[in-house]
């Protein structure tokens, strides 16, 4: 069963002679355990196609469904993390607090949530950190506490919306190392929204290129390099040809 | 872990205090930040003492703040009881006031029908001179009554709390609300884990603004008549009878309660918000 299928999926806002179509026809179906990018524009509603995925808007045509449930069950039942471009952290808690809040909110109790939290700060390399508060932490130590937030509950989906998208390039670098260690070690399915050509790349088995006006997906390139992927990675021949590749679909659907 | 040209930074900035700690580093900077005050209010009353003196003034106009000392010191029976009555009425309204403001903002908060009918009738209501009330207030329950002072300090406490925290409950980052959108939080647990403890910077920002004008609201109510010991009554009465330097004595303490109940929700809002963006750099500079 694919973890994600995306059939016939429409979305427009607004009404009238205001009205903005934003995604157009969209099919796409993502095996359990992928990780898929959307790539494309500002515009092109790729974020709006990971909100209706995660069910935070509703598709006007087409159907959707995670692990066979509709979206709604699938919040409903927290079967997905998301991490936002934002962090999101709550200010008024420190780090380990805010990796607990799904599991407060599920009523876990204290003891569980406290080890469970130690457990995924430990997996982002932060343990050191629990008892800080957020304004005390860099940009890209504040997103890996969102990811911790986001796997504490061992969703089996995780959608990511340009989350290295304010970080600076070696940072953003790092966290992507960072990023395929956790995803090799936790085998869950990502939906990874990204502006960046090589991060698409570098991370993805399949990056789904996307155009806008209306959003499409014009493409589906395969990316076929072999994890662990790494420093060599990023200068491989292979590497390359596979962001020309991407970089080509991009160009076509201007 | 992998190396993060930030992380470096972060961590080397707060190896030396972390919030709430005071190392003799932080003493020291504690007394450089208030230190040019201190020099300030020190010069400011020594010129007060040599103008007064040199240009002679006469005492029944300007006294000179050794005499209002010394008279102080005379009178510290009577203006420390008339102090009491009105620091009594002043926190009685600050709670009142306080505790219904927060009442009406929960409500106002979670309908938005009530919102739209409250907000701008509260918002005006808020601009209305409402120490004008105070006579009124007399007349109803009295003119030596406590409640009369308090009942015109919460009125006046009252709005400022309740649009401040009707704002921070309401002026959430929406990234926030998506947040637990996306962990199909229940309503409940939006209120208790993100509304509320966003609404607590407003709520204390009004109510350090309402410490300040629960005290004025007491005094001045009481310059329409009160108890005899109170200090806007023995204020009114001394500066009457063109007894400055007795008039100032009170004003002192009248000084002293305003600063006390605004330094107690200073250290009530620390202890409460101990994340706090406004506390971070107290402890740094």
């Amino acid at each position: 069963m694919s973890a994600v299928e995306i059939r016939g999926v429409g979305k427009t806002f607004g009404r009238g002679a205001g009205v903005v179509e934003a995604l157009q026809n969209i099919n796409l179906s993502i095996e359990t355990g992928e990780f898929v990018s959307l790539i494309g524009p500002s515009g092109c509603g790729k974020s709006t196609l990971l909100r209706l995925v995660g069910d935070l808007l509703a598709p006007s045509t087409g159907t959707l469904t995670v692990g066979g449930k509709t979206p709604h069950a699938a919040r409903e039942d927290r079967d997905y993390g998301m991490v936002f471009q934002k962090a999101t952290l709550l200010d008024w808690r420190t780090v380990r607090r805010n990796v607990e809040l799904p599991l407060e909110i599920m009523g876990i109790d204290g003891e569980e949530r406290q080890s469970r939290a130690a457990e995924m700060l430990a997996l982002v390399g932060l343990s050191e950190f629990a008892g800080h508060y957020p304004w005390q932490l860099s940009g890209g130590m504040q997103q890996r506490v969102a990811i911790a937030r986001a796997l504490s509950f061992e969703p089996s989906l995780l959608l990511m919306d340009e989350p290295f998208g304010a970080l600076d390039e070696m940072t953003r670098e790092a966290m992507q190392d960072e990023l395929l260690r956790i995803w090799e070690r936790t085998k869950r399915t990502v939906i990874f929204v990204t502006h960046s050509i090589p991060e698409a790349v570098f991370l993805s088995q399949r990056v789904a290129v996307m155009s806008r006006r209306p959003g499409r997906i014009s493409r589906v390139v395969d990316v076929g390099l072999p994890y662990p992927r790494d420093e060599d990675t990023r200068e491989d021949q292979g590497f390359y040809d596979k962001i020309t590749e991407v970089r080509e679909a991009l160009r076509e659907h201007e | 872990m992998t190396s993060e040209p930030h992380d470096r930074d972060v961590l080397t900035a707060f190896e030396g205090d972390l919030p709430g700690t005071v190392t003799p580093s932080a003493l020291r900077r504690r007394i450089k930040r208030y230190l040019p005050a201190l020099v300030l209010a020190f010069l400011v009353l020594v010129a007060w003492e040599v103008l007064v003196r040199v240009f002679n003034v006469q005492e029944f106009i300007l006294a000179k703040p050794s005499e209002i000392y010394a008279t102080f010191l005379d009178e510290f029976d009577t203006v420390v009881e008339a102090g009491w009555t009105t620091l009594r009425e002043a926190v009685l309204g600050l709670v009142l006031g306080t505790l219904f403001g927060v009442l009406a903002a929960l409500a106002t908060a979670r309908w938005s029908g009530i919102r739209e009918g409250v907000m701008p009738f509260a918002v005006a209501a808020n601009s209305i001179p409402i120490l004008a009330l105070a006579p009124i207030a007399n007349q109803w329950f009295g003119l030596t009554s406590l409640t009369a002072k308090a009942a015109v300090v919460a009125v006046i406490v009252f709005f400022p709390v309740m649009i401040n925290t009707v704002r921070g409950l309401t002026e959430v980052d929406a990234g926030e609300l998506e947040l637990m959108r996306a962990l199909a939080a229940p309503p409940r647990d939006v209120v208790t884990r993100v509304r509320l403890p966003n609404a607590l910077p407003y709520f204390f920002s009004a109510l350090k603004v309402a410490a300040a004008l629960a005290v004025i609201g007491a005094i001045v109510a009481e310059y329409f008549g009160g108890r005899t010991a109170s200090l806007g009554f023995y204020i009114t009465q001394q500066a009457g009878a063109f007894k400055f330097a007795e008039a100032w004595s009170g004003i002192i303490v009248g000084s002293v309660l305003g600063i006390a109940i605004y330094a107690f929700v200073l250290g009530l809002e620390r202890w409460a918000m101990p994340w706090h963006v406004s506390l971070r750099a107290a402890d740094d500079r």
